[in-house]
C-alpha cells in the first residue's frame, strides 16, 4: 500500500470536484428531480395527503404535509445524487485515464474515494438547494441548532453510504446505461417506506417491508431531528444501517477495482 | 522522487542490465488463447519493438507488463521487480502511453499534467515548473488552458506522452503511439522517442508498421497469434523477407516485349507491366535499369516496392496479415 493514501485521495477528490464544476448540467439534473417531486407532492397531492395525515392524528393540511414529506424528499435528493455517482464512476472506468491510474504507484482506493467524496459534496449541495426550496414554500422546522446539526450529520452519513453503494454499482455495471438504471431503486425506496405516507396505512406485507427497510429509520430520524421531537431507537438503527452499507460497499468497490478490468 | 522501500539497482551498468525480462508469458480470455508462451529480453536504454497486426496480442502484452491485467503463467521482471510479488515496484519504474488516449478530457492540458505531478508526489512548485516545461516541449503551451476533450488527435497523443513522462519513469511502454496520427505528427512522435532513449530511458514500443520499427527500434520481435515468430534487429528481419520488387510499366507492346526478353520477372501483357523481384537496394535497381538500357527500352513508369508488414507476415507465417 502506498504511504500517500491521504495525499492521493485529496488529489483524486480535487479531480472529481473539477469534473462536477465542468459538467454542471449533471448537477442541475440531480437537483431538479427532487425539487419537481417536492412541488408535485406538496401542491398536487399535498391537500389530500395532508387530510389523510389529519385522520392519522398528525394534524391535517398542506403545510403539515410539507413538514411530513420534506425529509423523504431530502432522501430522494441524496438517492438522486448517488445515481449520478454510479453514472460518473461507470463513465470514468471506460476512460483511458483510469487505466493510466492503475499502472501508477498510487493508493489503490484513492480513485474511488475521490469519486465518493466528490459525490458526497455534490449530494450535500443538492440537499441544501432542495431544503432552501422547501423553506421558501413554507417549511418551518422547529429544530434548534443541535437538531439542525444532527439532521445534517444524518444526511451526510446517508450520502456516504449511498454514494459508496453507487460507486460499487457503477464499477459493476457493464455499460453506462446499466449504471444509470440499477440505482433507480434507491429513488423508489423512500416511497416504500415512511417517506411520503405513514406506514400504518399500508397493507400488511408492504408495511412489514416499509418498517424494516433502511430508509424508514433514516427518514424517521431526520423527521424527529427537524421537528425537535425525540429520535428514539430509529436513530441508532439509521446510523447502524449507514455504517454497514458504507463498509460493505467500500470493500465491494475496492474488490471490483482490484480485479482485472474488462476488455 | 518518491521514496521506496526497496534498494534501487545501480543505473551505471548499461551493457548488461536488463530492463524487461519475460519468460513463458501466457494469457487467455475465456477459451481464447491470446498469448501462448512469450519470451522477451530488453536491455536497459534500448528501444524494443513488438510488431504485429491487430489482434496479435500486442496490447495484451503491454497490459500485462504494465500491471493492468494479470498473466495466467510466466515470469516477468521489470526494472528488477517481480510483476506478481512487487507490482508497486514495477509501477514506480514505468510509464505507459496506451493506444487509447489516457488523458482526462474534462481537465485542461495543464491540469492534466498537474494531476500527474500530484500523483507522483512531486510538490507544488516542482509540479508547476515541470508542467510548464513539458507543455513547451510538446508544443502545447498555447492550448494549455483548454480542456483536453477539445484537442486534436495529435495534441491528445502529445499530452498523453507528456503525462507519461512526469516523474521520469525509467521504462516507458508505448502501445501503438502513432496509430491514427498524420505523417507530420508521426515524425514528431519519433523525434520525441529518440530523445527519450538518448536520455537513458528504455522503450517498449508496439506497432503495426514495419517502417516505424525500422526507424526506431534496436530490436524487433514479430508477434502473431500469441507467439513470437521472429526476433532480431530490423536489418536482420528485413533480410529474411523476400517481398521487395520493382514494378515497371511500358508505353507500348513493343517496349513491353523487348523488356520481357531482357528481364526475368512476372509479365502482365494486358496492363503492359512487369514485376521484377528484389529492389530493396540500389544495386538490384541499377542492374534492372542497366539491362533495360542495353535492350534500348525505357519504361514509362517505375515503382520500387519495399517490404511491408504484409510481406513480413507472408514470409514468416506463410499467411496473409489478418487486418
Amino acid at each position: 500500500m502506498s504511504t500517500y493514501a491521504l495525499a492521493d485521495t485529496a488529489t483524486m477528490t480535487r479531480r472529481s470536484l473539477r469534473h462536477i464544476v465542468r459538467y454542471p448540467s449533471m448537477t442541475l439534473l440531480l437537483i431538479g428531480f427532487p425539487i419537481i417531486f417536492l412541488l408535485l407532492f406538496v401542491y398536487v397531492f399535498g391537500g389530500t395527503l395532508g387530510a389523510g395525515l389529519g385522520r392519522a392524528g398528525l394534524g391535517g393540511g398542506r403545510d403539515q404535509y410539507l413538514a411530513y414529506v420534506t425529509p423523504g424528499i431530502l432522501m430522494m435528493a441524496v438517492a438522486s445524487a448517488a445515481q449520478g455517482t454510479s453514472i460518473t464512476v461507470a463513465t470514468d472506468m471506460t476512460e483511458g485515464i483510469v487505466a493510466r491510474f492503475r499502472t501508477m504507484s498510487i493508493s489503490r482506493g484513492s480513485v474511488l474515494a475521490g469519486h465518493a467524496i466528490g459525490s458526497v459534496a455534490q449530494a450535500l449541495l443538492c440537499v441544501v438547494v432542495v431544503l432552501a426550496v422547501a423553506l421558501a414554500i413554507g417549511f418551518r422546522p422547529a429544530a434548534g441548532p443541535l437538531g439542525w446539526l444532527g439532521a445534517l450529520g444524518m444526511i451526510a452519513l446517508v450520502a456516504l453510504a449511498l454514494t459508496w453503494l453507487c460507486v460499487g454499482l457503477g464499477m459493476k455495471a457493464k455499460s453506462v446505461e446499466t449504471a444509470s438504471n440499477t440505482p433507480m431503486f434507491l429513488t423508489l425506496l423512500p416511497f416504500l417506506g415512511s417517506g411520503f405516507v405513514p406506514t400504518d396505512s399500508m397493507p400488511t406485507v408492504l408495511r412489514w417491508f416499509a418498517d424494516y427497510q433502511p430508509f424508514t429509520p433514516v427518514i424517521e430520524t431526520l423527521r424527529a431531528l427537524l421537528a425537535g421531537t425525540p429520535v428514539g431507537t430509529s436513530g441508532l438503527l439509521a446510523v447502524g444501517w449507514c455504517l454497514v452499507i458504507t463498509l460493505v460497499s467500500y470493500l465491494w468497490s475496492l474488490k471490483l477495482y482490484n480485479r482485472d478490468p474488462a476488455q | 522522487m518518491k521514496p521506496t522501500n526497496r534498494t534501487l539497482p545501480p543505473m551505471t551498468s548499461t551493457a548488461t542490465s536488463t530492463a524487461i525480462s519475460v519468460t513463458g508469458l501466457r494469457r487467455s480470455y475465456g477459451d481464447t488463447l491470446v498469448l501462448d508462451g512469450i519470451d522477451l529480453h530488453v536491455p536497459t536504454g534500448t528501444i524494443f519493438s513488438l510488431l504485429g497486426p491487430n489482434g496479435a496480442g500486442k496490447t495484451t502484452v503491454v497490459k500485462i507488463l504494465s500491471t493492468l491485467i494479470s498473466a495466467d503463467a510466466g515470469d516477468v521482471r521489470i526494472d528488477g521487480c517481480d510483476l506478481v510479488t512487487d507490482p508497486e515496484g514495477v509501477r514506480a519504474a514505468i510509464g505507459v502511453t496506451g493506444q487509447f488516449s489516457a488523458v482526462d478530457g474534462l481537465l485542461t492540458g495543464r491540469e492534466n499534467l498537474h494531476l500527474m505531478a500530484d500523483l507522483r508526489h512531486l510538490g507544488k512548485a516542482e509540479g508547476r515548473r515541470l508542467a510548464g516545461e513539458l507543455l513547451e516541449r510538446f508544443d502545447l503551451a498555447d492550448a494549455a488552458g483548454k480542456v483536453a476533450s477539445t484537442y486534436s488527435g495529435g495534441m491528445r497523443r502529445r499530452l498523453d506522452l507528456a503525462m507519461t513522462l512526469v516523474g521520469e519513469p525509467r521504462i516507458i511502454f508505448l502501445d501503438e503511439p502513432t496509430t491514427g496520427l498524420d505523417p507530420r505528427s508521426r515524425r514528431g512522435m519519433w523525434e520525441i522517442i529518440r530523445e527519450l532513449v538518448a536520455g537513458g530511458v528504455t522503450i517498449f514500443l508496439t506497432t503495426q508498421y514495419l517502417e516505424e520499427a525500422d526507424q526506431l527500434a534496436d530490436r524487433v520481435a514479430v508477434l502473431d497469434h500469441g507467439i513470437i515468430v521472429a526476433e532480431g534487429t530490423p536489418a536482420e528481419l528485413k533480410r529474411r523477407i523476400p517481398g521487395g520488387h520493382i514494378r515497371l510499366r511500358f508505353a507500348d507492346g513493343h517496349a513491353f516485349t523487348a523488356a520481357g526478353r531482357a528481364l526475368a520477372g512476372t509479365a502482365d501483357g494486358d496492363a503492359l507491366t512487369m514485376t521484377v523481384p528484389g529492389g530493396g537496394d540500389v544495386r538490384s535497381l541499377r542492374d534492372v535499369l542497366d539491362r533495360l538500357d542495353s535492350a534500348g527500352v525505357e519504361p514509362a513508369e517505375l515503382t520500387v516496392h519495399t517490404p511491408d508488414l504484409d510481406d513480413v507476415f507472408l514470409a514468416l507465417t506463410g499467411k496473409e496479415k489478418v487486418a
